[in-house]
């Protein structure tokens, strides 16, 4: 293995290659071997740095001096005194980049600027799997406070002033809610967490769970007190193994501790918790399906009222709260609701944790006060879109939500701003789409997943959800007519209001909205026969282009059909009844000749 | 089964270990361990950490994993905290760099520059991906 004192980075993406990052590639390369460096300096070729337009881009490790808009002419003099000698070329380097310090805590950086994390806080600071770690950050102190000095009344109205609304998708207020379940005279009640997190693309219940699974045990505590109950169950999926881990271990501190269990604090309140897994199923996140399945039943929606407040786990009266409503309920008991209130808008309160994903340079959880503008949130935390690509539109809500165009980034996020867009919170999952996204393919990803997510139980989603997704396949296949979308739209508009459960009535979002600000290209598919995102195959042509075609028979070789046909030094053509559309031709081919149009 | 009082005993002792601020008196060094990090290798990372802490002999360091710290594609992640500095976080690392943040940073008390984020224009230029034509 080479030992290099020293790497150079060269931008291999799309903006610096067309101003000849290549050339500057191979010249560094060469000059290196000549100057007798290339065993101490590594040049290594990258991807897109997200500063285009001071390309070309050249980084020196270990000094990590930023050189912009280099030429070839500039090699010689680069390696002569930056690799050789050791002195920065000063009128290369890009000017902000000598004021720029390095950056050394996270907490400085642009990403964190905007961000208040308050169901996020301890998140990457503490040791999940240590309590004391919790302990230190006022950890089971609001439950002191609630059993000590408050009635479970005084906590339900604290819960109310503050504005917290339910943070699954369904932004319920929690106050209220608690209040049904605690009227309820019943000698059982339960309070259940729902931490089932089924929507594509959303991680931020799994990251609370993971990071800092306390506050969710300490709120369920706060709230069983309120309400009435001392069993407390936690729905966690299989499939955040690390999360069903590190819940255990807290319970089994919290229980050493004598923070579960029986007489806590020696008030002769007992609470305790227990972990019930998932299987895998999407629908069992709505509430009602997710009592089913604790019950040991098949995970089916069942109708409501009764609400599972007054009728729920097993006929009891049950609450049911979202991981990220937990997450920021201690808070809120002890430094009091005026608190949360003052942050976030009239209707919706306090923050919201976006998992965000997709086409975004900056991937991962941003906890904003509510009212903050998605513009904010994709351009100055998300980083904006890599590769110097266009923004197309901003996915929230999975499954369940709708899409955001350009025109609207300037919304502020609350709950209903959003759901009047025709999208909604949902759970906080945020897409974000560019031009190399085809609406259509989207709109058939999330019904394919709703379709294959159904329960069965009622016809509209049964039936209703794969009567849509073979509509939008026949549509990306290029068999459909504009008839087909009328029918798609009306099919869509009827499943709505005809669904037993959420999963139901909301698969036809992504449709619906898709087709109100995308209808074009819908129409393209359906009527010029084209994807113009140049995502669905079928409509894809690969064609071999007769000028850079040196006729060497590479392509023809590579296919693995045998649809590429022809003789060497003659024409080569693709039979494109026989084409499968796997691109190999055009990866193999040396000349660029091959084009997917 | 704890009184309030020994709680509240536990609280005062542990603050020091927690705080991220300048005024602590030990050292602390955090591994991002939630599926973002562990998905990145910072197992090997957290090993390699505790190897070299214990082979130095170092005291007063304590080396803790920590959930997801929130810029999933920088893991990961070790965030450096020495008494009377500021925390220090490295992105993008491996065992080989953090034995090497150990040895001259923890140990010696010299921050390891190129480990740490390099911003340029707001972007942060030292998380790249290689190119293999």
């Amino acid at each position: 293995m080479e030992f290099y004192r020293s790497q150079v980075l060269v931008c291999g993406g799309t903006g610096c290659t067309s101003s000849g990052s290549n050339d500057i590639f191979a010249a560094l390369k060469s000059e290196l071997v000549s100057k007798g460096l290339e065993k101490e300096v590594e040049v290594v070729k990258t991807g897109c740095f997200g500063l285009c337009e001071l390309g070309p881009v050249v980084i020196v490790y270990p000094e990590g001096a930023f050189y912009s808009q280099v030429k070839v002419d500039d090699v010689a003099e680069l390696v002569e005194e930056h690799l050789l000698k050791g002195r920065i070329v000063k009128r290369l380097v890009y000017h902000d980049a000598i004021e720029d310090d390095k950056i050394k805590s996270l907490n400085k950086v642009g990403f964190y600027a905007k961000q208040e994390r308050i169901a996020l806080r301890n998140c990457g600071v503490i040791d999940p799997e240590n309590i004391d770690e919790y302990l230190a950050f006022d950890g089971y102190k609001a439950l002191e406070k609630a059993l000590t000095q408050m009635t479970p009344q005084e906590v339900i109205d604290e819960m109310k002033k503050s504005g917290l609304r339910g943070r699954g998708g369904g932004g319920f207020p929690t106050g209220l809610k608690w209040e049904f379940a605690a009227k309820q005279k019943n000698d059982q009640k339960y309070i259940i967490c729902n931490a089932d997190e089924g929507d594509p693309g959303a991680f931020m219940d799994r990251s609370v769970l993971e990071g800092d699974p306390h506050v969710v045990l300490e709120a369920m505590a706060i709230g069983g007190y309120a309400i009435g109950a001392n069993q407390g169950f936690i729905y966690v999926r299989a499939e955040y193994p690390i999360a069903v881990q590190r819940l255990e271990v807290a319970i089994a501190q919290a229980r050493d501790y004598g923070l579960l269990g029986k007489n806590i604090f020696e008030t002769g309140f007992d609470f305790d918790v227990e972990i019930r897994l998932g299987a895998g199923a999407f629908v069992c996140g709505e509430e009602t399906a997710l009592m089913r399945s604790i019950e040991g039943e098949r995970g089916m929606p069942t109708p409501k009222p009764p609400f599972p407040a007054v009728s729920g786990l097993w006929g009891k009266p049950t609450v049911i709260n979202n991981v990220e409503t937990y997450a920021n309920i201690p808070q809120i008991i002890y430094k009091g609701a005026d608190w949360f209130s003052s942050i976030g808008t009239e209707k919706s309160k306090g923050t919201k944790v976006f998992a965000l994903g997709g086409k975004i340079t900056n991937t991962g959880l941003v906890e904003i006060p509510m009212g903050t503008t998605l513009r904010e949130v994709i351009y100055e935390m998300g980083g904006g879109i890599p590769n110097n690509k266009k923004f197309k539109a901003v996915q929230t809500g999975g499954p369940s939500g709708g899409c955001i165009t350009a025109d609207n980034l300037d919304i502020s996020i609350e709950y209903d701003t959003l759901v009047a867009m025709g999208s909604m919170m949902g759970s906080g999952g945020m897409i974000v789409l560019d031009e190399d996204n085809c609406m259509v393919d989207v709109a058939r990803f999330f019904l394919d997943f709703t379709r294959d997510e159904s329960c069965g139980k009622c016809t509209p989603c049964r039936v209703g959800t794969k009567r849509m997704l073979e509509m939008l396949e026949k549509i990306t296949e290029g068999k459909a007519t504009l008839e087909d979308l009328d029918k798609l739209e009306k099919l869509a508009l009827s499943i709505k209001t005809s669904a037993l459960c959420g999963l139901g009535q909301t698969a036809p979002n992504p449709v619906l909205s898709t087709l109100k600000y995308f209808r074009d290209e819908y129409e393209a598919h359906v009527v010029d026969k084209k994807c113009p995102a140049g995502v669905c195959k079928a409509l894809m042509q690969y064609t071999i282009l007769d000028d850079p075609c040196k006729k060497c028979g590479i392509c023809a070789k590579a296919c693995p059909v045998g649809a590429i046909s022809g003789k060497v030094k003659e024409r080569f053509v693709i039979d494109q009844d026989k084409c499968v559309k796997c691109g190999v031709c055009m990866e193999k081919c040396p000349f660029k000749a091959i084009v997917k149009k | 089964m704890k009184s309030l009082a020994e709680l509240e005993a536990i609280r005062k002792k542990t603050v020091d270990n927690v705080n991220q601020r300048t005024d602590r008196t030990t050292t602390r060094i955090v591994v991002g361990m939630a599926t973002c990090g562990i998905a990145a290798g910072a197992r090997p990372v957290l090993l390699a950490i505790l190897d070299e802490v214990k082979k130095l002999g170092l005291g007063d360091v304590s080396v803790v994993q920590t959930g997801c710290i929130g810029v999933c594609r920088l893991e990961p992640i070790v965030e450096v905290i020495r008494p009377g500095e500021e925390k220090v976080t490295y992105i993008k690392m491996d065992a080989e760099k953090a034995k090497k943040v150990v040895d001259e940073h923890v140990a010696g008390g010299k921050v390891c520059d190129e480990y740490v984020m390099h911003i340029v224009d707001g972007h942060v230029v030292n998380d790249y991906t290689v190119k293999h034509d």
